[in-house]
């Protein structure tokens, strides 16, 4: 079933098929340059399109025409010569752009002159009480599993958090049929006062009309709490009930399922791992790659597109594929690019396309409370490692997150820092009254996705490797 | 928790819990038909032993990882089911030799 890459080297090398990574890839190859997508799940579509080619949904009004979006997508890149390849797990990426992908548990070794990541976004960390207890996921995980399996809630379900994703899920999961007896919006009262100068350019944007109409689809049949500014799950080793605090009134409710969204940040490992350098970002609260205009990194040939670079949405995510892949058609075959559309247009469509994103960031900007947990709240999911652990190994000398791996042991599990190290940089900065830029991330290196010793040891070794590892 | 919509008309493969026989669709991932499932799915961590569900069904967070055809620490929310195949459920550390 599994393939192994044709080429050894390629012009471009893509890794990641959701909007970035599939409209690069196409791009690229339609100009001729040899080009390879990698991506790690079953079928094309990252996120924003899971299991697009693949779906059992098929009444088309309940996933909604933004979703079948993707499908054209696919099908240009299908019609390109782009070699594609699901189920490959990128492990490592270097300064050379020497790539190491795991398929079907044995590695394979590809050289690329140009690199595109579109490795996407991942939900942002949500550290409430309870939030590790099995019956507690996130939004978008609900959203997977509606997409790919058609699986909708069935038990008692709450929603907490805030921002589009979460009516975007609130409504699908109505129009299948399924559950959801309470939401509970955390959105920050003084945001709404904060967004209000970025208005005018959301209201001509596309996401105000179709937001409103969602907002409105979900109000009519879902119990909404607004102002929600304290939130805990709680129940003996499963999901028992949910309790928050509104308006200064507590209130606990039964439930079975909580999903949680509080937004989306930069997917950083692979360009970490790579030397991409990346700078905090005060408005979207996380670490954001510093590139030029055409998704060029601090590292020569690796370029990031989509909400890898930056969060900007699936259609500014499209758009910045294409500018990427043209920026290197534009360097590897120059004359081929005269059949792409100009940069200048592309860059106007990205204009377009981030219109109305400053006021969403600004009214879905997350509470401190919510990034920023306290006491016996679990921070890293993996070693299990509370808030008060982490600020215990603060008063007793741990500077940053690198030296808080040797207390605590904090980012060392199998996520690799993915679910905790945006709250353990800014819970070290708040508890060192420094800036997360000054208290950094973790320093992340190849794997950045685990793989299996025998897998690593049946990677074909010259004479040179193992004379420098070998005594004698 | 999760229930299946009656437009899901893909086919049915059979997969072992810990041995015993459960109806998934073809498609599903392994954490995706296990949720579907009905059956008691959590694992134990590593660490204390506490008890847990997959999280993020994306493949960043590891709360899915399960024994697959033998081979443990799989994420089992980026596998797609097989026939036939045999999956169990990861309680506490890992003992050598497994």
């Amino acid at each position: 079933m599994t393939v192994a890459p044709r080429r050894e080297d390629y012009d471009v090398v893509v890794i990641g098929a959701g909007p970035a990574g599939l409209a690069a890839a196409a791009t690229s190859a339609e100009a001729g340059l040899t080009t390879l997508l990698l991506d790690e799940n079953i079928g094309p579509g990252g996120q924003v399109f899971r299991a697009i080619s693949s779906t059992p949904v098929t009444d088309r009004n309940q996933l909604g025409a933004d979703y079948w979006v993707g499908a054209d997508l696919v099908q240009s890149l299908r019609a390109s010569s782009a070699e594609v390849i699901p189920r490959a797990t990128v492990w490592s990426l270097d300064r050379n752009l020497d790539i190491a992908v795991s398929i079907g548990g044995a590695s394979a070794f590809v050289k690329a002159k140009r690199v595109i990541l579109a490795t996407g976004a991942l939900e942002r960390p949500f550290p409430i009480p309870g939030w590790t207890l099995p019956g507690v996921m996130t939004a978008g995980a609900a959203q997977t599993m509606l997409k790919s399996s058609a699986l909708v809630p069935d038990g008692r379900t709450v929603i907490a958090g805030q921002g589009p994703l979460l009516w975007l899920l609130a409504a699908q999961i109505l129009r299948l049929g399924g559950r959801i007896d309470r939401i509970l919006d955390t959105t920050e009262r003084g945001n709404y006062l904060a967004a209000l100068p970025h208005a005018f350019a959301f209201l001509t944007s596309p996401y105000f009309a179709k937001g409103l109409s969602m907002m409105r689809e979900v109000k009519a049949k879902v119990q909404v709490v607004s102002g929600v500014a304290e939130l805990a799950a709680a129940g003996d080793g499963q999901l028992a009930s949910v309790s928050y605090v509104a308006g200064g009134r507590r209130e606990t409710i039964p439930a079975d399922l909580l999903l949680l969204h509080q937004g989306v940040v930069p997917n950083v490992n692979l360009a970490m791992s790579a030397g991409v350098e990346h700078r905090w970002d005060d408005l979207q609260l996380c670490w954001s790659p510093v590139l030029d205009a055409s998704g060029n990194s601090s590292v020569a040939g690796i370029a990031i597109a989509g909400d890898g670079a930056g969060i900007g949405g699936a259609n500014a995510a499209v758009v910045r594929g294409r500018i990427a892949a043209r920026a290197a058609v534009d360097a590897l075959a120059p004359a081929a690019a005269a059949r792409l559309p100009a940069m200048a247009t592309l860059r106007a469509d990205l204009a377009k396309a981030e219109r109305g994103r400053l006021f969403l960031d600004t009214l879905f900007r997350p509470a401190p409370q919510f990034r920023i947990p306290s006491g016996d709240t679990i921070v890293c999911r993996c070693e299990e490692v509370t808030a008060k652990d982490v600020l215990d190994s603060v008063a007793i000398g741990a500077t940053g997150p690198n030296q808080l791996k040797a207390y605590r042991r904090t980012g060392m599990g199998p996520c690799q820092g993915r679910l905790c190290g945006l709250t353990v940089t800014e819970l070290m900065a708040q508890a060192r009254g420094k800036s997360p830029q000054e208290i950094g991330y973790y320093r992340l290196r190849a794997p950045v996705k685990p793989i299996t010793l025998a897998e690593l040891a049946a990677v074909p070794k010259s004479e040179a490797d193992v004379k420098a590892v070998v005594r004698g | 928790m999760f229930r299946r919509s009656e437009q899901d008309k893909r086919p049915q493969v059979q997969i072992f819990i810990d041995g015993v026989a459960v109806a998934a669709r073809q498609g599903d991932t392994v954490s995706a038909a296990l949720l579907a499932s009905g059956v008691d799915v959590r694992r134990s961590t590593a660490v204390s032993g506490a008890p847990r569900l997959p999280y993020c069904m994306m493949g960043v967070c590891f709360d899915c990882l399960i024994t697959i055809d033998g081979v443990g620490n799989r994420q089992g929310c980026l596998v797609p089911v097989a026939e036939g195949m045999q999956i169990e459920i990861q309680k506490g550390k890992r003992e050598i030799g497994q």
